[in-house]
């Protein structure tokens, strides 16, 4: 589904992803782990698009129908419509944007590029309603304007509501855990679950075993430095949290040597 | 297509109609206004005020306190009065020139009695002549009168007469002098006691002959507990040349009256880099005379090279209310310099201001205000909230907001932010399947729905699709 090959890219000048080399197949649950400025959140706005972020070079195909695309060379909307999605660590704020119209048009704008026909206002209400009640949301949040005076917990639940419409093949989460208590964790975690499917694919950008007890994923990765200095299954999440990651480093950086 | 034709695409009322017109020669001086009140059969005391109007003129100097460059205007070069040229007189509207009824109907305006629009009558101005007023029998049922200020003047002259600059009189500045000497034509309404006025009433103004400007005059009487929704539309065909735009709205309410007043201004604003558009220098202003009464403006200007006017409230009469709500954008090398003032004269007057100044590319946008409240006005409230956002590096907002407080009880709150459209924000939207179009447009909007949301519905719709597409292509 999404394949990086020595993936490198810099901003305002700093060279941040090193020749990232990354896999994933439908139906996997990938987590991206390591220390603080890594390159986690990097890596995740690169595969979006965001236009601050220069790649250098490496290359990002994504399979679409068993058609290759290299993501590079589009837009960052036309990611989007073609099944990428990005939940943002600090989503922002659209002042005067109704959360519902939001909703709906981008909803529109991704059907429309993939062929598929728009819902009429009540089978769209419909499917918000089925989602909302995952992610025990109320509908007021609708009439909301987008993200203005959500709490942390609130925002992080609009992010993944924001999936659970838009149905992406790929979701990069980029700490989406970060700032959530207990039961907004459970209740996140519960809505991503709900999502999964053979189909699709999770990438989960986090620093917390937590997250990871409520989704399991399939791979974890170790990024230091710009690079992956080492990847496993969910044991190797468990023993992040019993052992840090200086054993990890070193262990990098002897090899080095 | 070339990027420039592409542009010329972009302002779709661009066009100019072949209708042959019958022009005074150009410039302005006793002799003109003396033709000009001739030419349109005027009582003596009508050329009185204008004559007034012109001494009043010739005696000031153009103003210079204004936040924007206005080349020096030479006001001999203008031509003040340009009609179309009738093959014979119109008895009724669907006599008129096919011609001009095309010109309107191409504008989205038909005239004739098949195609008019329902549940709005419409005073259609072209160039300097009302060329025809629709819906005015179901109007006249119910007292109300809507007709062209000329046809005002002949029918009605008591009304006239009595209110006629009464709220802007020619002393007041440089170009409502110049308006009361030259004013061709406008519209005139009178809501009797009691009414609600049964349709909306429109006036569509549209600029076409060269080398003229066109200086209207509206006056807009709402009588006790009488209630009217105006709406104002106004294009102008794409020249090299600037062209003058100088307008006087008068509005006055009596007690429990209200009168919303709204504008969607898009006169051509000239090209990318600044070639012709219209010079848009209006004075508006209401009275609420009345107890109770309300006057609420709202406008939305995308057009025009330069912008300059302030819709303003005197609120005379015991709770009156004022409202401004207002959009500005600015684009190229747009600029605006509006705002309103509120003065609140009575007991217990309140006033709302909000106003929302959009800037992109080299433009500069400007909102200046006052809010005065005088001595007598014991518990006058006023909350202002104006804000600025910016479209790229290279143009301005600025804010001249002017206080002044003589009664102590009076509570005056005033808001003001500036934003500017961030690289993040655009990147959260397109992430979410928007183009950067779609994206800047999304954030505009809601940026400007405050205001949008006190226009009728029609006119929101419109509002929306302008800034849409003067931004297009403005974001990079």
């Amino acid at each position: 589904m999404l394949e990086v090959k020595n993936l490198c890219a810099k901003v305002e000048g700093n060279d941040i992803l090193k020749g990232i080399n990354l896999t994933v197949k439908p139906g996997e649950v990938h987590a991206i782990m390591g220390p603080n400025g890594s390159g986690k959140s990097t890596l995740s706005k690169v595969i979006a698009g965001h236009p601050a972020y220069e790649v250098t070079s490496g290359e990002v195909s994504f399979d679409v129908n068993r058609k290759q695309i290299n993501l590079l060379e589009l837009d960052p909307d036309v990611r989007a419509k073609e099944g990428i999605f990005l939940g943002f660590q600090y989503p922002i704020e659209i002042p005067g944007v109704s959360n519902l119209d939001f909703l709906r048009e981008s909803f529109n704008e991704v059907c429309a590029h993939q062929g598929i026909d728009k819902l009429d206002e009540s089978a769209f209400r419909d499917l918000l309603r089925q989602k909302l009640k995952i992610l025990d949301m109320d509908e007021r949040f609708l009439e909301r304007d987008v993200n203005v005076g959500f709490s942390g917990g609130e925002k992080k639940k609009n992010e993944i509501l924001q999936m659970a419409i838009l149905n992406p093949r790929l979701a990069l989460l980029d700490e989406t855990d970060s700032g959530l208590d207990i039961d907004a964790l459970r209740i996140v975690a519960k809505g991503v679950n709900a999502l999964k499917s053979k189909f699709n694919a999770v990438v989960l950008v986090t620093h917390y075993q937590r997250l990871l007890d409520l989704i399991v994923p399939d791979y974890v990765h170790v990024l230091y430095k710009g690079k992956i200095i080492k990847s496993g299954d969910k044991s190797l999440a468990l023993e992040l949290e019993k052992r840090g990651y200086d054993w990890l480093i070193e262990e990098s950086e002897g090899k080095k040597q | 297509m070339k990027a420039e034709e592409k542009f010329k695409e972009d302002y779709k009322y661009g066009f100019v109609s072949d209708i042959e017109a019958e022009e005074f020669p150009k410039g302005v001086n006793e002799e003109i206004v003396r033709l000009l009140s001739k030419k349109k059969d005027e009582p003596e005391w009508l050329l009185e005020f204008r004559l007034k109007g012109l001494r009043q003129w010739e005696k000031m100097t153009h103003p210079s306190w204004q936040y924007c460059e206005v080349p020096p205007i030479d006001f001999q070069a203008v031509t003040y009065y340009a009609k179309p040229k009738a093959k014979k007189t119109a008895e009724s509207l669907d006599e008129i020139d096919p011609e001009l009824l095309a010109t309107f109907e191409k504008l989205g305006i038909p005239l004739t009695e098949q195609k008019r629009l329902s549940g709005v009558a419409v005073d259609a101005v072209f160039d300097s002549v009302s060329v025809g007023t629709t819906h005015q029998e179901d109007l006249e049922k119910v007292g109300v009168i809507f007709c062209s200020i000329s046809e005002a003047v002949k029918k009605h002259p008591e009304l006239v007469k009595k209110y006629l600059g009464t709220v802007v009189p020619a002393a007041d500045n440089f170009y409502a002098a110049l308006n009361c000497a030259v004013f061709t034509d406008g519209s005139f309404v009178y809501i009797p006691p009691g009414v609600k006025c049964p349709l909306d009433l429109s006036t569509y103004f549209r600029i076409n002959a060269k080398e003229t400007g066109q200086f209207e005059r509206t006056l807009i009487i709402a009588d006790k507990g009488s209630y009217v929704n105006y709406l104002e539309g106004c294009t102008a065909p794409q020249r090299d040349e600037n062209q003058l735009h100088a307008a006087i709205v008068e509005l006055i309410t009596f007690d429990d009256a209200e009168i919303k007043y709204s504008t969607v201004q898009n006169w051509y604003a000239g090209d990318k880099k600044g070639l012709g558009g219209i010079y848009n220098f209006v004075t508006k202003r209401g009275h609420c005379l009345g107890k109770n009464s309300k006057i609420s403006w709202t406008q939305v200007e995308a057009g025009s090279a330069i912008t300059w006017k302030y819709p303003s409230c005197v609120l005379i009469g015991e709770n009156s209310v004022g409202q401004f709500y207002s959009v500005a954008l600015t684009n190229h090398h747009m600029q605006a310099d509006t705002g309103t003032k509120m003065i609140h004269v009575g007991k217990n007057t309140r006033s709302t201001i909000i106003s929302k100044g959009i800037s992109a590319e080299k433009s500069n946008n400007v909102y200046r205000g006052l809010v005065k409240i005088m001595p007598a006005a014991t518990g006058a409230r006023n909350y202002s909230q104006c804000d600025s956002m910016l479209i790229g590096s290279d143009c301005g907002a600025h804010t001249f907001p002017t206080i002044d407080v003589r009664n102590d009880s009076a509570v005056v709150e005033h808001e003001a932010t500036t934003s500017k459209i961030s690289a993040d924000q655009i990147f959260y939207l397109r992430s979410r399947g928007f183009s950067q179009e779609k994206a800047i447009s999304l954030i505009v909007n809601g940026f400007c729905k405050d205001v949008f949301k006190t226009l009728p519905l029609e006119f929101s719709v419109e509002a929306v699709k302008l800034i849409e597409m003067k931004l297009e292509n403005s974001v990079g």
